[in-house]
């Protein structure tokens, strides 16, 4: 299968820390869904930020990092801007804080499009519009002269979503794209972005700290803690996770119609910071 | 032990009215639970009935008690409230000593080194934090500090504004089973929102279900298994968090 992503010990260090933030982290990305799941500060975000180079003040450094043909670590910028948005593209977690305030949502969408293909604003306009339909937006004409606070956090995602996948792209990083949605929502969400991602074969990393959702919507998981690989795994299996770091956030997660006892909670261990060794199934 | 009792609560910001006539009674030693998507007035109802916002209508009562007849000490020494960021709710430049001795001091209380060494004791962190400063802690520990300054007047009621919602689930688990301990041991009453039905299921006896400023159904912890719920709106909430659940 071709790679999407291919990383070979990553390792990336904010100006100024004392420790890195990710340390030799290794993973290869085709046409699948990924996930990568770890408490606030395991470096999950950090790592999706690192693959569309968009840590100017960190140090990064891997043996290899590359996105198809692109070698990311020597693209420069100018190669950036035409890749990002265009090949590849993030969903951000808050729809509120990531859409641009001041510009209609059809807008923004068709701007993104327009920068990256040429077209009269018309086509761009009929674009959008049509993505807008793709993502469940009844009335995609009306929404597209909306300003984000006009539409509700579920239909804000969505938005977000359609101005993402509109240039087509092959890589879609997506970090914690539901978790600012009520529950009611977030399944509807997901689902749209679900099946777009598939039917359009787009690689997506999913970037998540709800080991539960990442069980659902992707096939492969990557356990990240405190910057470190720990465990990687089939989302099918992870109900077999061998590492106790996995296992713990499995447990400590309160059911519906679970046991009222007290909940196990994580007992750290110093030996899970050595180096991951690579499970073989 | 105190019970709570809200009648006829309602409030408007300008032109908004945000709680409709809201009413409910929470029994001694009970933990109710709150839940609704954003916007629904479940913050707003704590807020209210701890006077942090006023110009409201109706009545809330703490016991035999009307908060709004309460003299302001009094009050603070029957409910306390544990906000949902326990990374905005502390004072960047206040030491947890500072934190926690404000109340004391305030309310003329003696021996305060002793009690806030049990306080410290009593939400699981070494007496030796007193001299940190926030940024010092963890979001755990930081939410940790922020129960041990609501029990240390030691209160009737506790409030709870999404208490676990800002922190990782592994986290989360050492507070749920903290703030668990803390109401066996101490007879506290909760009043608790969340917007996550399996906290209010691990949590919670009963619970109300908000929408638009309204109170839809109060129900049953059963309820949520045993499809308990009667409105629409409760029905699809319930379905929607079982769906996430399994579907996931």
């Amino acid at each position: 299968m071709e790679n999407v992503l291919d990383v070979r010990n990553l390792t990336i260090r904010y100006r100024g820390a004392a420790e890195p933030a990710v340390r030799d982290v290794s993973f290869t990305l085709g046409r699948e869904r990924l996930g990568i799941v770890g408490e606030s500060g395991s470096g999950k975000s950090t790592v999706g930020r690192a693959m569309l180079k968009l840590l100017d003040t960190a140090e990064v450094t891997a043996d290899r990092m590359s996105f198809e043909e692109v070698d990311l670590l020597r693209a420069p910028e100018r190669q950036m801007l035409d890749l990002r948005g265009r090949r590849m593209s993030m969903i951000l977690q808050d729809p509120k804080f990531s859409l641009n305030p001041i510009q209609r949502c059809g807008h923004q969408i068709a701007e993104g499009y327009r920068r990256h293909v040429k077209c009269t604003k018309a086509e761009a306009r009929r674009k959008a519009i049509e993505m807008l339909e793709q993502v469940h937006i009844r009335d995609p004409e009306r929404v597209y002269d909306l300003y984000p606070h006009e539409v509700s956090g579920g239909m804000g995602q969505r938005v977000m979503i359609a101005m993402m996948l509109l240039t087509d792209p092959d890589l879609v990083i997506a970090d914690e794209p539901t978790s600012a949605l009520d529950v009611t929502v977030r399944l509807q969400v997901l689902r749209i972005l679900d099946g777009l991602v598939r039917d359009r074969g787009i690689g997506l990393v999913m970037i998540s700290h709800d080991l539960n959702l990442v069980r659902s919507f992707c096939d492969r998981v990557l356990i990240m803690y405190a910057g470190r690989l720990v465990e990687t795994l089939d989302a099918r299996d992870l109900d077999n996770a061998k590492h106790p770091y996995t296992r713990g956030l499995l447990a400590a997660q309160p059911r519906i119609g679970g046991p009222r006892g007290d909940l196990p909670v994580l007992d750290r261990q110093d030996s899970w910071l050595q180096p991951h060794q690579e499970v073989t199934a | 032990m105190k019970s709570v009792s809200i009648r006829d609560l309602s409030v408007s910001f300008g032109a908004v009215q945000v709680l409709h006539d809201v009413s409910f009674d929470v029994t001694p030693g009970e933990c109710f639970g709150l839940v609704g998507e954003s916007g629904s007035g479940k913050s707003t109802i704590l807020r209210c009935a701890s006077r942090l916002t006023d110009g409201w209508d109706g009545e809330v009562r703490i016991g035999d008690a009307s908060v709004r007849e309460m003299p302001v000490r009094e009050r603070c020494r029957t409910l306390q409230m544990v906000f949902q960021d326990p990374y905005g709710s502390l004072h960047p430049r206040h030491s947890i000593r500072g934190a926690l001795e404000e109340g004391l001091r305030v309310n003329g209380i003696s021996d305060r080194e002793e009690r806030m060494a049990q306080a410290m004791r009593d939400v699981g962190l070494p007496v030796s934090f007193l001299d940190r400063y926030p940024h010092q802690l963890s979001g755990g520990q930081r939410q940790r500090v922020a129960i041990a300054r609501a029990l240390i007047l030691e209160p009737d009621v506790l409030f709870l504004d999404e208490p676990t919602s800002a922190l990782d689930v592994s986290v989360q688990a050492e507070v749920l089973n903290l703030l668990v301990r803390l109401q066996r041991e101490k007879g506290f009453t909760y009043l608790m929102v969340s917007h996550d039905l399996a906290v209010v299921d691990h949590m919670c006896d009963r619970f109300a279900i908000m929408q638009h400023g309204r109170i839809v159904e109060v129900l049953d912890r059963e309820a949520i298994t045993r499809g308990g719920a009667t409105q629409p709106y409760a029905k699809e909430l319930i379905a929607a968090s079982l769906e996430y659940e399994t579907a996931i």
